[in-house]
């Protein structure tokens, strides 16, 4: 158990890095509480897997340190670092029975048969393969495969940090839910850091008390899944979590207004710093309420727009509509507008948001 | 209801004509001097199976039997390992796997007489490159015309040389498939690199490695060529093989009968040996 630090990291597979975009990693400085469950979130390719490398040790960052309590491990290879992974695709060991399989750390690392019997019984126990333990590894399916190689993590008293890579992709989605729970209960009885790599929302907010969402080799946001979904402190952040994501309107400010197509918008509070770059409104479709033209005429607010798209997606509607040249979703609970009628479209002031060159600018009203 | 096509067959026969002229016909032909003497002008008569229980009980055929277990032995304890070895320590990405790979399949394209010829030449005392560097450098008493430990040394290295290339080309093929995934876990769980190699390289190598050893089996055991030109069999009997033996009691003797009992003993023994390796070496999966 140890609380992970990661200091001013920066990662390149070229061996000259000379500009950013040569780094797959840009400077990234982050602490990992001891016994937190954090999720890593991001899309392919934002450079997640590169960080979950790192601190395993299979990855040496070109510039940087990873602290484990304070202690250099950098150059450290992974077996002395006292972490373990789970890999995407389960790795198990064919030839191996279930009980050799999970047997196999704790045996290199030369602990006593006794010790080994107790550690593979407490977590078969755990996982529930008890009664696989005598089976041929090779012969599972996918989904006890996948708990096997995690059982090869947790088997260790000591580890410092079990690191998840995506570890439901080859799973069915009906053992996705079970395995996933599964996880969740494991955190609670192990206790042991757990990092969850993932570029699937729904897993990322529901396993994790922390999500750390990276782009383009950044981390953007660190916070709890309300913090993230409430406040993105980026476009991208919005737009990436929720389902559909949030709305992003390109906006002019001029002295603390903000307008969209010379249309006022009233946001949250007021602008902090500059407002040189590029301006943003972003609100979440949930907060956008739709009136039908009439309704809105009497009111005299809102912006008039066109709908374009209604998708039923079950628990509610989410209304695709023309506003002023731009796309926005507005998801309602009760009857939508057909397609082609014209709207107004009304967002909620304390959540109206704006953006500048990306990053959040607006403070709520009673922080002001 | 069950609907019958007949019309099936029709698409089958190609290849049964295919078959029966490449493989069934020919072999009846052996089937039927097997049973028979000849004394020539198609004159035959009916004789059972004399040349079988003849060949059977013959020393001739016991000797060269033996050599020819030996020398398929002696091939597959030092290629499968060596080509193994050297399938593992080849670069798996980058410049070097390409020259790699052409370097290892280069002495497989070379003709088997060819390579018969080459070491041959490669191995006379008095002008041959290796020979004259053994008898004269080194002064050892090398002529494999004269020694049969030097002549089967000889063929025996031939062959590693000619061969291990395809259990190395197969054993690669194997490794780079293997995900990085397993070497990173067997790295955080502690493995050593024999667990490694026992544990992740080897199981993930088996069925490439059965099918190099049962090639490398039916392919040696059927070596005629290369021994033939190296060799001729000599010094004495001692690099007769059974093909080569064979052929001196086909062409050489012209003894029909005899020759075609042994070419299907020498068959049956082939295909009981091939079934066999296989059987063993697949069992494991099927449980």
């Amino acid at each position: 158990m140890a609380k992970i630090t990661l200091s001013k990291l920066r990662h390149s597979y070229m061996p000259n890095p000379k500009s950013d975009s040569d780094y797959a990693l840009k400077e990234i400085d982050l602490d990992w509480n001891d016994g937190g469950a954090y999720a890593l979130l991001g899309p392919s390719g934002c450079g997640k897997s590169t960080l979950l490398n790192i601190i395993s040790g299979l990855l040496v960052p070109s510039e940087g340190q990873i602290l484990f309590d304070g202690q250099d491990v950098t150059e450290l290879p992974p077996d002395q670092r006292n972490i373990a992974q789970v890999f995407q695709f389960p790795v198990i060991y064919d030839t191996m029975t279930v009980y050799d399989n999970l047997a196999f750390p704790l045996r290199n690392r030369g602990r006593d048969e006794k010790t080994v019997k107790r550690r593979v019984m407490a977590i078969a126990e755990m996982l529930e393969v008890t009664d696989m333990l005598t089976t041929r590894a090779s012969n599972l399916s996918p989904d006890n495969k996948q708990k096997i190689s995690m059982g090869r993590g947790l088997v260790r008293e000591d580890v410092n940090v079990v690191m998840f890579d995506e570890p439901l992709t080859v799973i069915d989605p009906h053992l996705k839910w079970k395995l996933r729970s599964k996880l969740k209960e494991l955190h609670q009885r192990v206790k042991a850091t757990m990092i969850y790599v993932t570029h699937d929302q729904t897993e990322a907010l529901t396993f994790a008390d922390q999500v750390v969402v990276m782009q383009l080799g950044e981390v953007v946001q660190i916070g709890t899944p309300v913090e993230l979904f409430d406040r993105p402190a980026h476009t991208f952040v919005g737009h990436f979590i929720g389902s559909p994501g949030m709305n992003i309107l390109p906006c002019t400010v001029t002295e603390g207004v903000a307008e969209i197509e010379g249309q006022p918008v009233a946001l949250e509070g007021p602008v902090s710093g500059m407002c040189a770059g590029k301006t943003e409104i972003g609100i979440r479709p949930e907060f956008v309420t739709l009136s039908t033209e009439a309704a809105a005429r009497t009111a005299a607010k809102g912006l008039a727009a066109t709908v374009t798209k209604v998708s039923d997606v079950g628990r509610h509607t989410v209304v695709e509509c023309d506003c002023l040249g731009h796309r926005v979703n507005a998801v309602t609970d009760g009857g939508a507008p057909e397609k082609g009628a014209s709207v107004h479209l009304e967002f909620r002031r304390d959540q109206t948001r704006l953006y500048v060159d990306g990053w959040l600018a607006t403070q709520p009203e009673h922080l002001t | 209801m069950k609907t019958e096509n007949q019309k099936a067959w029709f698409f089958v026969l190609p290849v049964l004509l295919l078959v029966a002229f490449n493989a069934l016909i020919p072999m009846m032909t052996v089937v039927n001097y097997s049973v028979q003497e000849t004394f020539g002008d198609n004159v035959f008569f009916w004789q059972g199976l004399d040349w079988f229980q003849q060949i059977l009980r013959s020393d001739r055929f016991h000797a060269a039997l033996g050599r020819q277990f030996m020398f398929t032995f002696l091939i597959l304890i030092i290629e499968v390992p060596l080509g193994i070895a050297i399938a593992l320590s080849m670069p798996r990405q980058g410049f070097w796997v390409p020259v790699c790979l052409v370097l290892m399949a280069l002495p497989m394209l070379i003709p088997w007489n060819v390579v018969g010829a080459m070491w041959n030449i490669f191995t006379l005392p008095d002008i041959g490159l290796l020979g004259y560097f053994l008898n004269h450098t080194l002064g050892l008493n090398y002529d494999m015309t004269q020694d049969p430990v030097a002549a089967w040394v000889t063929i025996v290295t031939m062959d590693v040389w000619h061969w291990t290339s395809l259990v190395v080309l197969l054993s690669y093929a194997g490794l780079v498939s293997i995900p990085d995934a397993y070497y990173q876990a067997a790295k955080i769980d502690g493995a050593s690199n024999w667990s490694v190699f026992r544990y992740i390289q080897l199981p993930k190598m088996k069925t490439v490695l059965t099918i190099a050893i049962l090639l490398r089996f039916m392919d040696s055991f059927n070596i005629y060529t290369e021994p033939f030109v190296l060799t001729g069999g000599g010094p004495g009997n001692s690099t007769t093989l059974l093909s080569i033996d064979l052929v001196k009691i086909a062409l050489g003797q012209f003894d029909l009968g005899p020759a075609a009992a042994m070419s299907l003993i020498y068959f049956a023994i082939t295909l009981l040996v091939s079934w066999l390796f296989y059987t063993l070496m697949t069992k494991d999966d099927q449980n």
